[in-house]
C-alpha cells in the first residue's frame, strides 16, 4: 500500500483563524483504494483540513495536488468547491448537504446536469443511479423527498451523489455519529467495497474502535499538527489515544449506585410527535443512581427530554418527580428540583448575545435571588456568576462577556453550573458531552457522578455507548419510541445494546415472556 | 341585492379585476422567486415605486413604451442586486435591508421626480399601452370581452407566470433555486454558487416587481403621482404566503384579490351613501391580512428563508 | 505571486469607541452621499450646505424647531428599539402614532372637562393605550397563529390612516372646521405646556426624554428586559429556560405600541392642537431608522432622533430658499439606514486583508 503512488497529496497545509492555529504544516498522502482514517479530538483540525481540501477555505500556506488521468500529480486550485469536485473529490459532510424539499434523485441531479439546461434528464440519471446502487449495495428510494428519509438513507444519497460525480477521493466526516451500530456496520461494508474498486477514502473520526476496524492507515491530528501516521495493522487503542490526546486515555471510574427513594417515575408515558414520539414509556430512577438511555437520536429522545424539561405535554401516562406529579412548564420543573441540560447548546441552551452572567440566571429571572421588585440585583448576579465561573472552571473573559465568545466546552460548563444550581434532585443530561473535547468531557462526567453521589438521580441520554457503559448504573434503550426496561450495566455488552438500538431486543433486554418460552 | 350579484356577470367587472390583479401578479411572482431562493425582499414596495417612476419617466421623455418597461426592469434588477450585496454577500438583516431599500427607492423616485419637474402641479401624461383585443377572444362570453380590454403588459404577466412555473419545476435552474432556499450547503456542495443563485433570483424577482410598478404608470394609468403604490407591495408579500410560493396559486391569489377589489369598488357605488368610502378602501388591506391568517397555519416557508449563508460555516 | 483577499473575522466585543464611532460615521456618510446626489442634480452646494446647517441649528428658533421635530422621533425610535430587541418586527409605528393621536383628541377635544393635571395625563394615557391596542392584534396573530407581523403591521398603517380619515370626515369632524377633514381642537386644559416662550417646543420633549430613560432601565436593568433580550437573542433558549415567549412578546408589543401612540398624542397635545391626516410625515418609519442608528440602545435613540430631526428641519429650510425638494430629507434618512446597516458589519466583524499565495 505505502509504495503505491499517491492519488492525493497535501503538503504543508497551514490555516489560522485569528489567534487559533487550526492547521499547522500538515502533510497527507492518500493512494487509490486506500482507506485513511483521520483521527483526532474535536478541534484538532480535521474538519478544517477537509474544508480546505474541498475548497470551502483557502489555506494560509501549503499545496494540494491530485493525480490526473495519467497519474501525474497536478496542483489543485484552492478555495473552489467546483475545482475540487471537478478533480474528483467528493465529500460527505457530518451535516448532510441535502435539500429537504427535493428528492434524492433531484439532489443528485443538482450538480450533474448543466445549470442552464432546458430540461431535467430524470430518466437517464435514474438509470445511471440504479446501476450504481446495484454495484455498491447502497439501496435507497430515489423519489421520496429527503425530508421523509431516515438518517441512514440520507447518508446513502450523499455517497451516491459523490460517486455519481465520478469521485476518486471520498471524504466522510464523522459518518457514524448519527448511525446505530448495525447501520454503521453496513456503511463499513459499503466503504470496503468502494475501496476495493479503487476509491480512495478519507474517514474522519474520533472513535478509536471504528478507526481500527475500518482503516488501512491512521493519521492522527492534535492541536492542528500531524502527530502520527501509521498502518492500522498492529496499532492499538492505547497508542492511538496517547497520540490523540497527548496522554493515556482516562476513563471515568464507575461508581456504586446508592439507591435512594425514587426521584423520577414514568408510568406509561406517551408524548411528542413524529420521529421523536415517546410511546408508553415506563421507568423508575432512584436518587444516587445514573440511568443511561441508549439509542440513536430521533427514536423518542426528544419526547423523553421534552417531558422532563417541561416543554412537552404528555398525552397519557403519569410522570412523578420525587413522588409528586411533574410540572407542566419548564419553570415548574425547575421549581420541582429538575436540573436540565439540553442536547443542543447553541440551539436552545444559550442566547449568544447575552452575557455569561445573564445566561447563568436565565432559568430564574423571577426568583428573589435575581430580582427585587422587577429590578435585577446586578451585584448579586455578578457575584453568583463569578463564583460559578470559578467553581466550574469556565474559561471566559468575565461574567459580562457575551457568551458566544466561549468555546463549546466552556459553554457546557456554564450550562452545567446553571442546571446544578440549587442541588436538583433529578438531572436530565441530554447528550451532555456531544462535540466536547476530552478535557471538558471528563469535567462533565465528574460533575454528574458527584451529583449522583450527593443523592441526585441522573438520567443520561447519550448516543455514545462508551460513555453510557462507563457512567451508567443501569441502561435502557430507546428504539422507535419504545423504551426497554433499564438493565444493570454489568449484565450488558456493546452487542446487546447495539441490537436493541436497532430494534432487536434480545439477551438481557429480551421481553420476559419471550425469555420464559 | 340583485344588483350586487349581477356585477359578477359583467365583463367590465372582470376586466377591472384582471387590471387590478396584473401588477400584483408581477409582484407576487417577483417575491416568490426571491423567497424560493431564501431571501425576503421587503424592498418590494420601493421597487414598485421606482419601476412606476422610471418606466413613466422614460416614456414621457420620448422613449418607446417597451423601452420604458425595459428601463423599469433594469432599475428593479439593480435595486435587487443592491439588496443582495447587503443580505447575500454581507449577510445583513433581510428585514432591515428590505425596508431601507423601500425607503431609498421611494425617496429617490420622489426626489428625482421633483428634480425633473420642479414645480408642476399636474405631471405630464403619456400615451399608455392600448388594449390588444385579438379577434378570436370575442367568441368567449364575459371573459372574452374582459380580456379584450387588456394590454400587452397583462399578457406579459400571464406569460411570466407560465415561464416561472416552468423554470421552477422543470429545469435544472429551478431545481437549484428551490434547493438554495432550503439548504444552501447542498447547492455549494454540488459546486454551484449560492451567492450567484441568490443574486440572480433577487435581480430577476426585483425586475418583475418593478414591472408591476411600471404596469401602473404605463398601462393602468397614464402618469406618475405620489402615493400611487399605496401598499401594493406589502399586499404582494402577504399573497406570496397565501400562494404557498407557487406561481399557479400566485396567479389565482392575485386574480381573487383583484376580483374582490373590483367588487368592492362597484359595491361602493351601490352602497356609497350609507357606508363611508374609507371602509371600502380598507378592504384590500384587511383582505390581505385575512389571506395571511388563512395561510399561516399551513404555510411551509422555505427552510433557509432569512438565514444568511456564509461559506464554510454551518 | 500573491493575491489579496478580504476576510471577515468575528470581533469579540466592540470597543466603546467603535460603538459610538460607527453610527456617527454612518450618519456622516449618509449626509455626504446625499450631498453628492445633490451636486449631481446641479444644486449649488455652496449655498445648500450652509442653509441646511443654519436651518437645523443656526438660531434659537432653529434649535427649538429641531427639538420639536425630534420629540415624536424619540417616541417612535423607542417603539422600534423596544420591539426589535425582542425581535418583534413592529413596522406599524406610523399607524400606532395615528391611533394615539386619535385617542388623544377623542379624550382631549372637549369630551371630558378636567383640570390640566388630570386631563394631560389622561390624554397621554389614552394615546398610549390606543397605540398598544393597535399592535396587540398583530402580536396575538403572531403568537397564536404564527402570522408574520411585518406584513400585518405594515398593512395596518394604511388601514389606520383610512380609519382616521373616516373619523375626521365623520363623527369626529370639527363642526367649526368649515368641512375640512380635521378634528375639533384640543381644549386648553389638555395641551402640553410650551417650554420656550414664542417657540413651538413643548413639554412632549420632556416626556420623550423620560421615556428614553425609563426604556433604558427597562431593557438593561429589569428582569422583564432580560427576558425580552433573551427572547430576541434566541427564542428557543428562552423557552427552554422557562421564559414565556408569547407572554414576553405580548408585553413587548404593548410597550412598543404605547410608545408609538405617545408620539401621536404628544404631537396633537403639544404641537398641532388638533388632528389632521397629515400629522406625521412618516415619523413611524423614520423611527425605525432612528432605532437602527442608535443600535437599539434606548439612550442613544435621543441623539439619533435629533440628528434625523435636524436633517428634516434643515432640508425644509433649504427647500424654502433654494428650489430643492424637501424629499431630500427622506433621501438622507434612507441613506442613513443603509449606511448604519453596512456599518453594523464593522461592529460584529473585523475585516482583514490577507496575503495568500495563489
Amino acid at each position: 500500500m505505502a509504495l503505491a503512488p499517491p492519488l492525493l497529496r497535501l503538503r504543508g497545509i497551514g490555516m489560522r483563524f485569528g489567534d487559533l492555529i487550526a492547521n499547522d504544516g500538515i502533510d497527507l498522502d492518500v493512494a487509490a483504494g486506500e482507506i485513511v482514517a483521520l483521527l483526532g479530538e474535536n478541534g484538532a483540525g480535521k474538519t478544517t483540513l477537509m474544508n480546505i481540501l474541498f475548497g470551502h477555505y483557502v489555506a494560509d500556506a501549503g499545496e494540494i495536488a491530485i493525480a490526473d488521468e495519467a497519474g501525474r500529480l497536478a496542483p489543485l486550485t484552492q478555495g473552489s468547491p467546483q475545482a475540487a469536485l471537478a478533480a474528483g473529490i467528493g465529500m460527505v459532510h457530518q451535516h448532510f448537504a441535502l435539500a429537504h424539499n427535493l428528492s434524492g434523485l433531484e439532489n443528485i441531479m443538482l450538480g450533474t446536469v448543466p445549470l442552464f439546461g432546458l430540461r431535467l434528464p430524470r430518466r437517464e440519471v435514474r438509470a445511471r443511479l440504479k446501476q450504481l446502487i446495484a454495484e455498491t449495495g447502497l439501496a435507497v428510494d430515489l423519489d421520496t423527498p429527503v425530508r421523509a428519509l431516515s438518517v441512514g438513507e440520507r447518508q446513502r444519497i450523499e455517497i451516491l451523489k459523490a460517486l455519481s460525480r465520478r469521485a476518486r477521493v471520498l471524504v466522510l466526516d464523522e459518518p457514524t455519529a448519527v448511525l446505530a451500530p448495525l447501520d454503521a456496520e453496513h456503511l463499513f461494508g459499503a466503504i470496503r467495497t468502494l475501496a476495493a474498486r479503487g476509491l480512495a477514502v478519507i474517514f474522519i473520526s474520533h472513535k478509536l474502535s471504528e478507526v481500527l476496524a475500518l482503516a488501512h492507515r491512521i493519521v492522527v491530528l492534535r492541536h492542528g499538527r500531524k502527530v502520527a501516521d501509521l498502518p492500522a495493522e498492529g496499532a492499538d487503542r492505547e497508542t492511538l489515544a496517547r497520540h490523540m490526546i497527548g496522554h493515556a486515555l482516562e476513563r471515568p471510574e464507575p461508581t456504586a449506585p446508592r439507591a435512594g427513594p425514587p426521584v423520577l417515575e414514568l408510568q406509561g408515558v406517551t408524548c411528542g410527535t413524529g420521529r421523536d414520539r415517546l410511546r408508553d414509556a415506563t421507568l423508575t430512577l432512584r436518587g444516587g443512581e445514573i440511568v443511561g438511555i441508549a439509542g440513536v437520536s430521533g427514536n423518542g429522545q426528544r419526547g423523553l427530554a421534552g417531558i422532563l424539561s417541561g416543554l412537552e405535554r404528555r398525552e397519557s401516562g403519569r410522570v412523578l418527580i420525587c413522588g409528586e406529579p411533574a410540572g407542566a412548564t419548564a419553570r415548574q420543573m425547575v421549581a420541582r428540583g429538575v436540573g436540565r441540560l439540553t442536547e443542543d447548546r447553541h440551539h436552545d441552551g444559550i442566547a449568544g448575545d447575552l452575557t455569561v452572567a445573564e445566561n447563568l440566571i436565565l432559568e430564574r429571572t423571577r426568583s428573589p435571588q435575581v430580582q427585587r421588585h422587577g429590578l435585577l440585583r446586578r451585584r448579586a448576579i455578578r457575584a453568583e456568576a463569578e463564583a460559578a465561573i470559578r467553581a466550574f472552571d469556565v474559561r471566559c473573559p468575565g461574567p459580562d462577556a457575551p457568551i458566544r465568545l466561549l468555546s463549546g466546552g466552556n459553554i457546557q460548563k456554564l450550562l452545567l453550573a446553571r442546571a446544578l444550581h440549587g442541588h436538583p434532585r433529578l438531572i436530565l443530561a441530554n447528550q451532555p458531552t456531544r462535540g466536547l473535547d476530552i478535557g471538558a468531557t471528563g469535567e462533565v462526567h465528574r460533575r454528574l457522578q458527584e451529583a449522583a453521589a450527593g443523592g441526585a438521580g441522573v438520567l443520561l441520554i447519550s448516543e455514545d455507548l462508551d460513555e453510557l457503559l462507563a457512567l451508567a448504573h443501569r441502561i435502557a434503550v430507546l428504539h422507535a419510541g419504545h423504551l426497554t426496561p433499564a438493565i444493570e450495566t454489568a449484565r450488558l455488552d456493546v452487542q446487546t445494546i447495539g441490537l436493541a438500538m436497532a430494534g432487536h431486543a434480545a439477551g438481557a433486554f429480551a421481553p420476559i415472556e419471550a425469555a420464559a418460552s | 341585492m340583485m344588483e350586487a350579484l349581477e356585477i359578477i356577470g359583467q365583463a367590465s367587472f372582470w376586466a377591472a379585476a384582471i387590471r387590478i390583479a396584473a401588477p400584483l401578479i408581477f409582484g407576487v411572482l417577483g417575491a416568490l422567486i426571491c423567497e424560493r431562493a431564501g431571501v425576503l425582499n421587503l424592498g418590494i414596495e420601493g421597487i414598485f415605486v421606482a419601476g412606476a417612476m422610471t418606466g413613466w419617466l422614460t416614456v414621457s421623455m420620448g422613449g418607446d413604451l417597451w423601452l420604458g418597461v425595459a428601463v423599469a426592469a433594469l432599475v428593479g434588477a439593480a435595486l435587487g442586486l443592491l439588496h443582495g450585496v447587503f443580505t447575500v454577500i454581507l449577510g445583513l438583516s433581510q428585514h432591515v435591508t428590505g425596508l431601507s431599500i423601500t425607503l431609498l427607492a421611494t425617496s429617490t423616485a420622489y426626489f428625482g421626480y421633483r428634480v425633473a419637474f420642479p414645480s408642476v402641479t399636474t405631471p405630464p401624461v403619456i400615451e399608455p399601452f392600448a388594449p390588444l383585443n385579438p379577434a378570436w377572444l370575442s367568441a368567449i362570453p364575459i371573459l372574452g370581452p374582459a380580456l379584450g380590454q387588456q394590454t400587452a403588459l397583462v399578457w406579459l404577466a400571464f406569460l411570466c407566470v407560465a415561464v416561472t412555473a416552468f423554470v421552477l419545476s422543470r429545469t435544472p435552474l429551478g431545481l437549484a433555486l428551490r434547493a438554495v432556499g432550503d439548504n444552501p450547503a447542498a447547492v455549494e456542495a454540488q459546486g454551484l454558487s449560492v451567492t450567484g443563485l441568490r443574486m440572480g433570483a433577487l435581480a430577476a424577482g426585483s425586475a418583475l416587481m418593478a414591472l408591476g410598478g411600471a404596469f401602473l404608470t404605463l398601462s393602468a394609468f397614464n402618469s406618475f403621482f405620489f402615493g400611487m403604490i399605496n401598499g401594493r407591495g406589502w399586499v404582494c408579500i402577504a399573497l406570496t404566503v397565501f400562494a404557498s410560493w407557487q406561481p399557479g396559486k400566485a396567479l389565482l391569489g392575485a386574480l381573487l384579490f383583484g376580483a374582490f377589489d373590483a367588487y368592492q369598488v362597484r359595491l361602493q357605488t351601490l352602497a356609497g351613501s350609507v357606508v363611508p368610502t374609507q371602509i371600502f378602501l380598507m378592504l384590500p388591506y384587511l383582505l390581505s391580512i385575512l389571506a395571511l391568517v388563512l395561510a399561516a397555519r399551513r404555510a411551509d416557508y422555505p427552510r433557509a428563508l432569512m438565514k444568511p449563508y456564509i461559506k464554510g460555516e454551518r | 505571486m500573491t493575491t489579496l483577499r478580504l476576510r471577515m473575522e468575528p470581533r469579540p466585543s466592540p470597543s466603546a469607541l467603535l460603538m459610538l464611532g460607527v453610527p456617527v460615521l454612518s450618519a456622516l456618510a449618509a449626509l455626504l452621499l446625499a450631498l453628492v446626489i445633490l451636486t449631481v442634480t446641479g444644486a449649488p452646494l455652496g449655498q445648500a450646505v450652509p442653509l441646511l446647517v443654519s436651518g437645523a441649528a443656526g438660531s434659537l428658533f432653529a434649535v427649538t424647531e429641531t427639538l420639536t421635530r425630534a420629540t415624536p422621533l424619540i417616541f417612535t425610535g423607542l417603539a422600534a428599539a423596544v420591539a426589535f430587541r425582542a425581535r418583534l418586527w413592529n413596522i406599524g409605528g406610523e399607524g400606532q402614532l395615528y391611533a394615539g393621536a386619535l385617542a388623544a383628541v377623542a379624550v382631549g377635544g372637549g369630551a371630558i372637562s378636567a383640570p390640566p393635571y388630570l386631563l394631560v395625563p389622561l390624554v397621554m394615557l389614552a394615546g398610549a393605550a390606543a397605540g398598544a391596542l393597535l399592535l396587540l392584534g398583530p402580536v396575538l396573530l403572531k403568537t397564536r397563529l404564527a402570522v408574520d407581523e411585518v406584513v400585518t403591521t405594515l398593512l395596518l398603517n394604511f388601514v389606520m390612516l383610512l380609519f382616521v380619515q373616516m373619523m375626521l370626515e365623520g363623527p369626529m369632524q370639527d363642526p367649526m372646521g368649515m368641512g375640512w377633514p380635521q378634528s375639533a381642537p384640543m381644549v386648553d386644559e389638555a395641551a402640553l405646556p410650551k417650554l420656550v416662550a414664542q417657540m413651538r417646543l413643548h413639554a412632549g420633549l420632556i416626556l420623550a426624554l423620560a421615556a428614553a430613560a425609563l426604556v433604558h432601565v427597562l431593557i438593561r436593568r429589569t428582569a422583564l428586559g432580560l427576558e425580552m433580550r433573551a427572547v430576541g437573542g434566541n427564542a428557543a433558549a428562552a423557552r427552554f429556560a422557562g421564559i414565556s415567549v408569547p407572554g414576553t412578546l405580548i408585553i413587548t408589543g404593548l410597550f412598543s405600541g404605547a410608545l408609538a401612540g405617545l408620539a401621536g398624542a404628544s404631537e396633537v397635545a403639544g404641537l398641532k392642537g388638533y388632528l389632521t391626516t397629515d400629522l406625521s410625515p412618516g415619523f413611524g418609519y423614520a423611527g425605525i431608522v432612528v432605532a437602527m442608528l442608535a443600535q437599539l440602545n434606548a439612550l442613544a435613540v435621543v441623539p439619533a432622533a435629533i440628528f434625523i430631526a435636524a436633517v428634516f428641519v434643515g432640508a425644509d429650510s433649504m427647500s424654502r430658499t433654494l428650489a430643492i425638494s424637501n424629499y431630500f430629507a427622506d433621501l438622507v434618512v434612507a441613506l442613513a439606514l443603509m449606511c448604519t446597516l453596512a456599518g453594523s458589519l464593522f461592529l460584529r466583524y473585523r475585516l482583514r486583508l490577507m496575503r495568500t499565495p495563489a
